[in-house]
């Protein structure tokens, strides 16, 4: 029970959250791991499984942190980038820290034992929730939820954010204060529902284009439209990771197989709209 | 001075990070009721001195007010209330349609969380009649041409219900059609007794629609006064370095160059 809920969950932050920075962003390639998050987060579940024999708590929390501070340390070098509007430095930065953590990790890989830690670390990278019981969704569920109700509530705003920066403000808005806000709290959810999932990628990628193509472009349907596609597909996707070989497959390789095709569908068909 | 101008400029200085001012001592007064042209040639700072008005850019000295109230001292709400702007290049990367777009504008006129209503329906898509786009109302914005694309900016700004209007370049690029559309727009919109401040490269476009003008002169000087006083040989051959000649005839101004 607490694993369905938790897949539904690991859905609709991934995907809101990967709608409202493809618009915040204006640029639709963008995933809400992007600004050193989610290499953050396996950075520290990584080093928790090296460094503290691999508790399940101690990587939960690692991973957490370390994705809070990869937000954090991209942010910084974006304040300190010195060209290019505040969006590309963003961008850039966020690559930046997370080649970062992805040279880290691979120092940790080859530092590993092999026959124990290794296969550790490897099962954590590519996702998976058999491993949840209610406690890891008591502490996920109110943070998730909070920064989940706060993208919502304001998602009429976020269709001004996808305007140029003068124009928001013009139209009475503090563009970077608003912008701030809302990459903190789908940061915030993000951080907390992969700590315990492990990386799931693609999701928050394709949700928001289907969202978009079913809902249309206004935020004010197309965020809920993610929330719901979102949780119905993060339920299926972990569904069919318990139910299709009698093992369990790991749910990141699920996710990025079943968005993969799904995008290059959606990608091919005629009459595609952002 | 019975009404205070919509927009008042007193002594202000401003300079783009560190380098030197790139507007210095700059004091002129927009009457309201009037068209205005910023008028300069090329990277003179005409478009500096319109953000200046948003308030988006700070001076570094000096005191710029709207209707009497010090800039510094309106609320965001309040600002996006009194003034539009009508951008030079507006990025539109994903798949709004006509409608949804316009409706952006009311967003200084909602609380906070709310979503426009009934009565901010009605308000863009009288905003879309004026400006001749309404048929377009349910399309994509990214199949509009390039007219459309401004009369749906002006939309906009129009559904923002702002008692002064900014508008960067508004004739750029623009057909004929297009440029007498928005035109008669603006000579509309002075007739009801509002303010529009523009910019523009082209003299031939200040004369066409304006009734003030400030010019911005290679250097950063500044000088603002009724259209008919600054409109003279001496001033636009100083303006532009080249010899420039002004005709008069059926009451309106051309150049030759």
């Amino acid at each position: 029970m607490p694993r369905v809920l938790l897949s539904i969950l690991l859905g609709m932050t991934l995907a809101t959250s990967g709608a409202v920075f493809q618009l915040i962003f204006s640029n639709p390639l963008v995933e809400p791991g992007f600004l050193g998050v989610t290499q953050g987060a396996a950075f520290g579940a990584v080093a928790a499984i090296l460094l503290f024999g691999g508790s399940l708590p101690a990587i939960q929390l690692s991973a957490a942190l370390c994705g809070i501070l990869g937000l954090g340390l991209a942010y910084l070098l974006a304040r300190k980038i010195r060209f290019g509007g505040w969006i590309l430095r963003l961008i850039l930065s966020g690559l930046a820290v997370s080649a970062l953590f992805t040279a880290g990790i691979g120092i940790f890989k080859y530092a590993a034992d092999p026959l124990t830690q290794l296969p550790e670390i490897t099962f954590w990278l590519l996702g998976g929730l058999s491993h949840i019981s209610w406690g890891e969704l008591l502490w996920v569920f109110p943070i998730a939820c909070s920064g989940l109700a706060l993208l919502l509530l304001f998602r009429w705003r976020v269709n001004l954010l996808t305007l140029s920066d003068e124009t928001a403000f013009a139209l009475g808005t503090s563009p970077q204060r608003v912008r701030l806000v809302l990459i903190v709290a789908s940061t915030l959810s993000v951080a907390a529902v992969i700590s315990v999932s492990g990386i799931v990628l693609w999701l928050g990628l394709i949700v928001p284009h289907l969202a978009r193509r079913i809902f249309g472009a206004d935020a004010r349907y197309s965020l809920p439209g993610s929330l719901l596609i979102g949780g119905g597909f993060g339920l299926v996707c972990d569904t069919l990771a318990r139910m299709l070989l009698p093992g369990e497959i790991p749910l990141g390789i699920l996710s990025s197989l079943l968005g993969a095709i799904l995008f290059s569908i959606i990608l091919t068909r005629k009459g595609f709209r952002q | 001075m019975s009404d205070p101008a919509a927009v008042a400029f007193s002594e202000v200085f401003f300079t783009h990070g560190g380098h030197a001012p790139q507007i210095r001592n700059c004091s002129f007064q927009v009457p309201e009721g009037s068209i205005t042209a910023i008028l300069g040639p090329n990277g003179a700072g005409k478009t500096t001195l319109l953000h200046l008005i948003l308030g988006w850019l700070q001076p570094a000295a000096g005191r710029i007010s709207l209707f009497g109230t010090a800039l510094r001292d309106f609320t965001a709400r309040q600002r996006g209330t009194t003034q539009s702007l009508l951008p030079q290049k507006e990025p539109t990367g994903f798949e709004y349609t006509v409608l949804e777009y316009v409706l952006l504008g009311r967003a200084p006129h909602l609380k906070p969380l709310a979503a426009p209503g009934e009565r901010d329906i009605r308000i863009a898509t009288n905003a879309l009649s004026q400006t001749t786009i309404l048929p377009l109302e349910y399309q994509s914005i990214s199949r509009l041409s390039g007219g459309e694309t401004q009369l749906l900016l002006l939309a906009r700004s129009l559904a923002q219900e702002p008692k002064l209007l900014l508008l960067d370049e508004p004739m750029n690029h623009l057909d004929l059609k297009h440029r007498r559309g928005i035109l008669e727009l603006l000579l509309g919109w002075r007739t009801a007794g509002k303010t529009a401040v523009l910019t523009t490269h082209d003299p031939e476009i200040a004369a066409l629609l304006a009734d003030h003008l400030i010019l911005i002169f290679p250097g950063g000087r500044m000088t603002g006064g009724a259209f008919t006083d600054l409109f003279t040989p001496e001033y636009l051959s100083e303006l532009y370095g080249l010899p420039i000649r002004t005709f008069h005839r059926d009451g309106r101004f051309f150049i030759d160059y």
